[in-house]
């Protein structure tokens, strides 16, 4: 017995060995001076891990795509991947690895705005530029006292602007006035929104009738839909993720709220339609930066291209994924070296360039300026309803 | 008792050789960033360790909120450095203070209760702490608090991490620690024998609270951020399974496990799809044959080495 105990101590033992080994074997990686190496920080596992693989799939077309296409500055473009479980300290962790063990030119990723923010600090001191393809908040790319940061730049609209479009689209489309807003009050991404809608919603003569707020995760959401429906608003705004709102609408419908419900780009995920029954989503608009029926010649090339390479429909992360790798690819080319520094003032010089969802122009605080589209769910069917620039 | 004391300075005469050993490496540059990054992880898991194996080894508490604590003290450490503009070392003393008197304040009312009840109530206290934090604007509300300066450096983290571990050590050998060990044995026992069981489970609760406090100060001003998404339970767990892993009772063992499981996770980053799978294996595995952890309760010494044989594994 005591035998059979010790060797499986052992046993432990050389497990543990190995798998420290092959962690060792992985990083010998020798830089060849053929290579251009990008590092790909993501969220691969963990809460969101939904969310970082599709950006990372839509970033790897990019660069495939580029390499295809001869490479950049007659080099191939390497993608290191690495992995930040969904939390900030690993994103810092995954990100000095990338930038100091690797020496990778430049940063993809994270996708939450905590992670990217955790690692901005690391890619800045070592002047390496860093895109983030979906980290929305804010003060992403300024630091605490609103000077830009000269290494920090985004691929995807930022949380004011979504909330201006669809309060724009509350009044002047659907037309209502009273407006409820139900909120996840753990999530700075849509306190902000709902902050934004309100003050825009209001300045065009709107009124919130009602606020309530949930908790991710939460399940059981009647409470407050019920009190919502008592104040008689013609329609209802849920900026949160999908998880949390799908159960909503299901649970608005089956109490008998059925104004129009509006959202914003965390509800974009096949999984709303499942979750929340094709029967409930009716009346429903959310604001994204995708839509496959977007006649766009460049989006549906993307869609064509992203459906080849990956046998499944590209959703919105995947698209700013390959946004994000353009854009990084198109700065590389234009700097013509590999300098940290000459990519990062050629990535702030970015205008018109082509990308997946239009033409992306970098603004003097690093936000990208592209148009956004509201989509409606009419028995769990998304459809383009309009596109509108501010 | 003197040769304790010798024993004693050897100890802190190695810890000083190791930590001339690391910092020289760090200076000049063979150790670069990403495992100096890791080596300080692995100091504040240490002291995260060590201070639940208090709780949860010593005095025989369950306690799996121990993140709970540590958010206390990283954002009360980055309230007095960013917002108030106070020194580094005034946020680490009341960080530490800080997480407790809170833990003081919780292990009151909660370490009535014992085994799955007490497991269950500080799992709660831990994301009730979390859920706080997350409404409270002034820190950042979920975007978490942004903008810390790296202050914790490897001396820093390093030292405080030595204190900590003989601050427990000569905690268990004292007239409290025994009452603690007496409890973890038998609390009816204990309380027979005239220890008043209440005191001494709160004292361990909130020696241990605080020190976790010291540990989130450290860890908030090397990662420039405090964010509630890095105090979620799954970071108790993580602080659990490196103490479970050494073997509860052990505080070689929780050293142990928690360097074991910071390097393991550091090795496998670029590996994500099988990092999951090698650490639960490990662990289904540890628990299957070992299930009192690696150490059981016992101490790593010399004497394992040389008469490893005549000890009962």
């Amino acid at each position: 017995m005591k035998k059979w105990k010790k060797f499986a101590t052992a046993a432990l033992a050389a497990m543990v060995c190995a798998s420290v080994m092959a962690g060792c074997g992985g990083k010998k990686e020798e830089a060849k001076s053929n290579e251009i190496k990008i590092g790909a920080s993501f969220e691969l596992t963990g809460n969101v891990a939904n969310y970082g693989k599709a950006i990372l799939s839509g970033a790897k077309m990019a660069f495939d795509e580029a390499n295809a296409k001869g490479g950049v500055l007659g080099k191939k473009i390497v993608v290191i991947e690495s992995d930040n479980k969904s939390e900030p300290s690993e994103s810092g962790n995954s990100i000095t690895k990338l930038v100091t063990q690797d020496k990778v030119v430049a940063i993809v990723g994270p996708a939450t705005s905590g992670c990217v923010a955790a690692g901005s600090p690391i890619t800045e001191a070592n002047k390496i530029p860093h895109i983030a393809p979906s980290g929305t908040a804010p003060g992403l790319t300024v630091d605490n006292n609103g000077k830009v940061k000269p290494f920090m730049f985004r691929a995807c609209f930022i949380d004011p602007f979504q909330g201006q479009v669809m309060a724009h689209f509350a009044s002047n489309t659907l037309k209502v006035k009273n407006v409820a807003i139900l909120m996840d009050s753990s999530s700075d991404y849509s306190k902000g929104l709902a902050q934004v809608f309100q003050a825009t919603l209001e300045k065009a003569g709107g009124k919130i009738v009602t606020k309530e707020a949930f908790l991710s995760k939460d399940l059981d959401f009647k409470a407050s839909l019920t009190k919502i429906k008592a104040t008689n608003p013609e329609a209802v705004y849920v900026p949160g993720y999908y998880e949390e709102v799908s159960k909503i609408i299901k649970q608005a419908r089956e109490i008998g709220l059925n104004v129009p419900m509006m959202g914003c780009d965390g509800w974009e995920s096949p999984k709303l339609a499942e979750i929340a029954g094709k029967d409930a989503l009716n009346n429903c608009y959310y604001v994204s930066a995708f839509s496959a029926q977007d006649t766009d010649p460049s989006v549906q090339a993307f869609i064509k291209a992203y459906k080849e390479k990956y046998q499944k429909d590209p959703d919105i992360f995947a698209m700013q994924g390959y946004n994000a790798g353009l854009v990084v690819v198109d700065s590389i080319k234009r700097a013509g070296s590999t300098d940290g520094t000459a990519i990062a003032k050629a990535m702030a010089a970015t205008k018109d360039l082509p990308v997946a969802s239009g033409k992306l122009t970098y603004d003097a605080n690093h936000n990208p300026i592209i148009s956004a589209l509201i989509i409606s769910l009419d028995g769990g069917v998304p459809s383009l309803k309009e596109k509108i620039s501010l | 008792m003197n040769q304790i004391r010798k024993f004693d300075l050897a100890l802190i005469a190695a810890c000083a050789a190791i930590f001339a050993g690391l910092q020289g490496a760090i200076f000049t540059g063979i150790i670069g960033p990403f495992w100096e990054l890791n080596i300080i992880l692995i100091c504040i898991n240490i002291i995260l360790a060590v201070s639940l194996n208090l709780i949860n080894g010593y005095t025989g508490q369950f306690s799996i909120g121990h993140a709970g604590f540590m958010a206390v003290g990283a954002y009360t450490s980055a309230v007095i450095t960013v917002k108030l503009g106070l020194p580094y070392e005034l946020g680490l003393v009341v960080a530490t203070i800080s997480a407790g008197v809170l833990g003081f304040l919780i292990g009151l009312p909660t370490l009535r209760l014992n085994g799955d009840y007490l497991a269950i109530a500080t799992l709660g206290l831990g994301e009730i702490i979390r859920i706080c934090i997350l409404n409270i604007d002034y820190v950042g509300g979920a975007s978490g608090l942004m903008g810390i300066p790296r202050l914790t450096t490897f001396a820093y983290v390093f030292w405080i991490m030595i204190a900590v571990i003989f601050f427990i050590k000569n905690f268990k050998n004292s007239a409290p620690g025994r009452c603690c060990l007496a409890i973890r044995e038998n609390e009816i026992a204990a309380d027979t024998m005239g220890i008043n069981t209440t005191k001494y489970k709160v004292l361990a609760f909130t020696l241990g609270a605080s020190f976790a406090g010291t540990a989130g100060a450290l860890f908030s001003h090397y990662f420039f951020l405090a964010h509630p998404a890095s105090f979620t339970f799954m970071r108790s767990f993580d602080i659990l399974t490196m103490v479970v892993l050494g073997g509860l009772g052990s505080m070689t063992g929780s050293i142990t496990g928690a360097i074991l499981l910071t390097f393991i996770s550091a090795f496998l980053s670029d590996f994500p799809e099988w990092r999951m799978i090698i650490y639960s294996v490990t662990m289904i595995i540890l628990m299957l044959y070992r299930p009192q952890g690696l150490f059981g309760n016992k101490e790593l010494s010399l004497k394992m080495f040389g008469l490893g044989g005549k000890h009962n594994g």
